[in-house]
């Protein structure tokens, strides 16, 4: 693993770019496209509930990132010595850990600290200490 | 108080007017005053001993990691005067503001000054050290010529310096934030805002962040690839490893603090109201995305320290580090922890009690990798041949303070204690306690331990002792009497008081800003005296500390290229192995060297990026357009040069390598 290629100071101008095809980048462009008409039709024309139609974008935005990865950045459990690999599940536990993180802290937040009807001045009273 | 009240946008000067010159503040004027002098001075000398040209060539253009690693170091130290003038003007005035007496200070300047300190003190004085530490030696301790993208780290300190020159330029035009030093919500939307105030805040860590952002991605590829053959990860120098794992963390974590920047510019420029309290907005969503990058932050800069005490503690005690993996692999687990624990920043916030205690625990967690990482230090320390050399004497010192202020963050970490102890003066000698005893004491030991490295003579005792007991002492005694009134429960950032009885600690932590103040002058004096002295202190082996990493292996200061062939690593402490194996330096068979060629592409893209964000502080629409054009275009310019290399001749290197064969034997014979 590191093994790395250490040029002995000539290779600054060797960088060696995975073999990308025409192919790739067509097929990669079609399912780009697919991925983003398909939610914007959702939306414009509105022929589901609000509920499906945000859990549909959302699906089709992880399945577009994927692609943007595979497709465009070349990015395979192999490629650049299992570098890239690694750095994408290191990205992912950060995002996981962000994003759930700040979901769940804002609920809570949501519901502790919204004015209710039967004790509106507590929380208001506690929301003072920010 | 507020000096620049919002007026009319003129067409071609924006927000800019004579009254955005604080030209009723004595103190202000006083120190532009000052400073023009200075630094008419400076520009007098510069031209009369025809310095400009050999600046621009071999060290604004430079490539070379160990000259930009100088210059941060430079930038940092420049900053760091800056940052502890404020402090000391907060202690006085706190010393001073009671029965009845405003102090000395206004609100309007009072606030401005604690907001500058914090910012400048994360940002422009630790941020740019331990860059500069980090430039400078991990090519070196992994056996590289330099970083991987060198013409990129120039750009990197140019940027950094660039949002550093924005604050120095807030301080005599316009105005710095008077929000504290992370600017939440509310107070810094343009309701309770409306001045340039928080615009320089934003831009300058927008423009800083980018060149951090940038080095901290330079340094893990240059990591990962640049290493010498045979040095595996886990053959890594402690100090490489803490690095990597610092610089993940900046990759990490500075692209949230841009996107929350980015969010309250939208906030503040275009009307949007993601932090507003009406519409839909949420302050509190600033504080929770600020705090994700926050957390990670402090430990971007505690970790490099953490490997500096390793290489010192090793070196000094003349062992072998104790425990090398459970070292590495504490440093992993805090990286990966120091995700998990932001929300200890606000646990009054009212998550309730699930959250609380989930994010407590996690941040009482920490301190076991931490506590582990303890352990091995005196455990490296335990029946060594200890030198109490000025390095090894901070790493000692550390160790003591450190540990004080990492049982007072356990402490804030109990969600019930948090509740007492929140925004008090306790959490403010707590974080100063780690970020003194761990942060500076750490870069003391590490300036201490690496100049003979870089300049190729040692650093005075008698005055870096000097230095050592003032900043020990001061250091106490400046916030010892922070956590008293803390558990009393004084808050921050209070200009005046009430309670005469309070005075007396204020007092005596005033005493100890004065103690800390002969601390850093008497560590300016050690520099002057040890470059004054430099014959005397020359050393002239390159190893003066009988050191184990590769960095040692090179002469002091080390040539251009670092290393005329790539060493082969058998061992961890591949220097120390090298010496005990009695490898042979080669003195013939050299080769031309491949290098990077030196630009000022970098300070020129900066420059123009400075003259854009002062333009957006502004609302210099014209100028902002027209630098963003220029920034673009000078960048695309850039990729069509084809110059960006060369060859130093084997004739050269054959030189220089001989000149260095005659200084070993001299030293030797000597």
């Amino acid at each position: 693993m590191s093994h790395d290629t250490h040029h002995d100071g000539h290779g600054h101008n060797e960088i060696e770019m995975p073999h990308a095809t025409m192919r790739d980048y067509v097929i990669g462009f079609i399912l780009a496209v697919i991925l983003t008409v398909i939610p914007f039709w959702l939306v414009m024309n509105r022929p589901l509930e609000t509920g499906p139609t945000v859990a549909i974008i959302a699906i089709f935005a992880v399945v577009q990132v994927v692609v943007h990865m595979v497709y465009f950045l070349h990015m395979s459990p192999k490629s650049e010595g299992g570098w890239s690999f690694t750095t994408l599940i290191f990205t992912l536990i950060v995002v996981v850990i962000m994003l759930a993180g700040s979901l769940w802290v804002m609920s809570h937040l949501h519901s502790n600290m919204m004015p209710m009807a039967h004790d509106a001045a507590e929380p208001a009273a506690i929301g003072q200490v920010i | 108080m507020a000096s620049t009240l919002p007026t009319e946008t003129h067409p071609i000067l924006g927000k800019l007017s004579m009254s955005a010159f604080p030209l009723h503040e004595p103190i202000v004027v006083a120190t532009f005053v000052a400073v023009v002098l200075g630094g008419l001075g400076v520009v007098a000398l510069l031209t009369k001993f025809k310095l400009w040209g050999y600046l621009w060539k071999e060290w604004f253009t430079t490539v070379d990691h160990k000259r930009i690693g100088i210059m941060y170091m430079i930038l940092g130290l420049i900053m760091f005067l800056r940052g502890f003038a404020d402090a000391i003007m907060m202690r006085i005035q706190q010393a001073i503001a009671f029965n009845g007496s405003e102090g000395y200070l206004n609100a309007h300047h009072y606030d401005q000054i604690f907001t500058a300190h914090g910012v400048i003190m994360i940002f422009f004085v630790a941020m740019p050290f331990i860059t500069g530490l980090m430039n400078y030696l991990v090519p070196l301790q992994i056996g590289a010529r330099d970083v991987s993208f060198p013409f990129l780290n120039n750009f990197s300190f140019w940027m950094t310096t660039a949002g550093a020159v924005l604050v120095m330029i807030s301080l005599f035009v316009g105005e710095f934030a008077q929000t504290g030093w992370l600017a939440y919500p509310p107070l810094s939307g343009s309701t309770y805002s409306p001045n340039v105030g928080v615009d320089y805040y934003i831009w300058a860590l927008q423009i800083a962040g980018v060149g951090t952002t940038l080095s901290g991605i330079n340094l893990i590829v240059t990591i990962l690839k640049l290493r010498a053959p045979g040095m595996g990860l886990m053959k890594m120098p402690v100090f490489t490893w803490t690095s990597l794992c610092a610089n993940v963390l900046i990759v990490a974590s500075f692209p949230v603090l841009t996107a929350v920047l980015a969010l309250l510019t939208l906030d503040r420029y275009v009307g949007t109201n993601f932090f507003t309290n009406d519409l839909g907005g949420s302050p509190m969503m600033y504080i929770n995305l600020i705090w994700i990058w926050g957390h990670p932050e402090v430990y971007i800069l505690i970790l490099p320290l953490f490997g500096v005490f390793s290489e010192v503690a090793s070196t000094f005690s003349g062992k072998r580090l104790f425990g090398y993996t459970s070292m590495v692999y504490a440093t992993i687990c805090i990286t990966i922890l120091s995700y998990l624990v932001w929300l200890h920043h606000f646990f009054t916030m009212g998550s309730g009690a699930s959250v609380n205690s989930f994010f407590g625990i996690a941040t009482m967690v920490i301190s076991i990798p931490t506590g582990a990482k303890l352990f091995n230090w005196l455990f490296t320390m335990y029946r060594g041949r200890i030198r109490y050399e000025l390095p090894m004497m901070w790493t000692i010192a550390f160790m003591l303070t450190f540990v004080i202020g990492g049982m007072t963050g356990v402490l804030l970490a109990v969600p019930p204690a948090d509740f007492v102890l929140h925004n008090s003066l306790f959490l403010i000698a707590h974080f100063h306690n780690v970020i003194i005893g761990g942060v500076l004491f750490g870069l003391f030991a590490a300036i201490n331990f690496w100049w003979p490295k870089a300049f190729g003579y040692k650093l005075d005792v008698f005055w870096g002792k000097i230095s050592f007991w003032c900043w020990v002492v001061g250091f106490w005694m400046a916030f010892m009497p922070l956590y008293i009134l803390g558990l009393m429960g004084v808050t921050r950032r209070m200009r005046v008081f009430d309670d005469p009885s309070l005075q007396i600690w204020f007092v005596v932590a005033g005493i100890g800003a004065a103690i800390l103040a002969v601390g850093v002058a008497a560590m300016l004096v050690q520099f002057a005296v040890s470059i004054w002295r430099r014959k005397e202190l020359r050393d002239e082996t390159g190893d003066p500390w009988n050191g184990r990493t590769l960095e040692w292996a090179t002469s002091s200061p080390p040539p251009d290229y670092n290393f005329a062939f790539t060493p082969n690593i058998r061992d961890l402490d591949a220097w120390h192995d090298m010496k005990q194996s009695g490898a042979q330096r080669h003195t013939s068979g050299f080769k031309d060297i491949h290098m990077p060629s030196n630009t000022g592409t970098g300070i020129i893209l900066s420059g123009l990026c400075l003259v854009m964000g002062f333009a957006l502080i502004w609302h210099i629409w014209w100028l902002a357009a027209g630098s963003f054009a220029a920034v673009i275009a000078g960048a695309i310019y850039h990729t069509f040069n084809y110059k960006r290399d060369f060859y130093i001749s084997a004739t050269t290197v054959t030189e220089t390598e001989d000149a260095r064969t005659r200084q070993l034997a001299d030293a030797a014979g000597a």
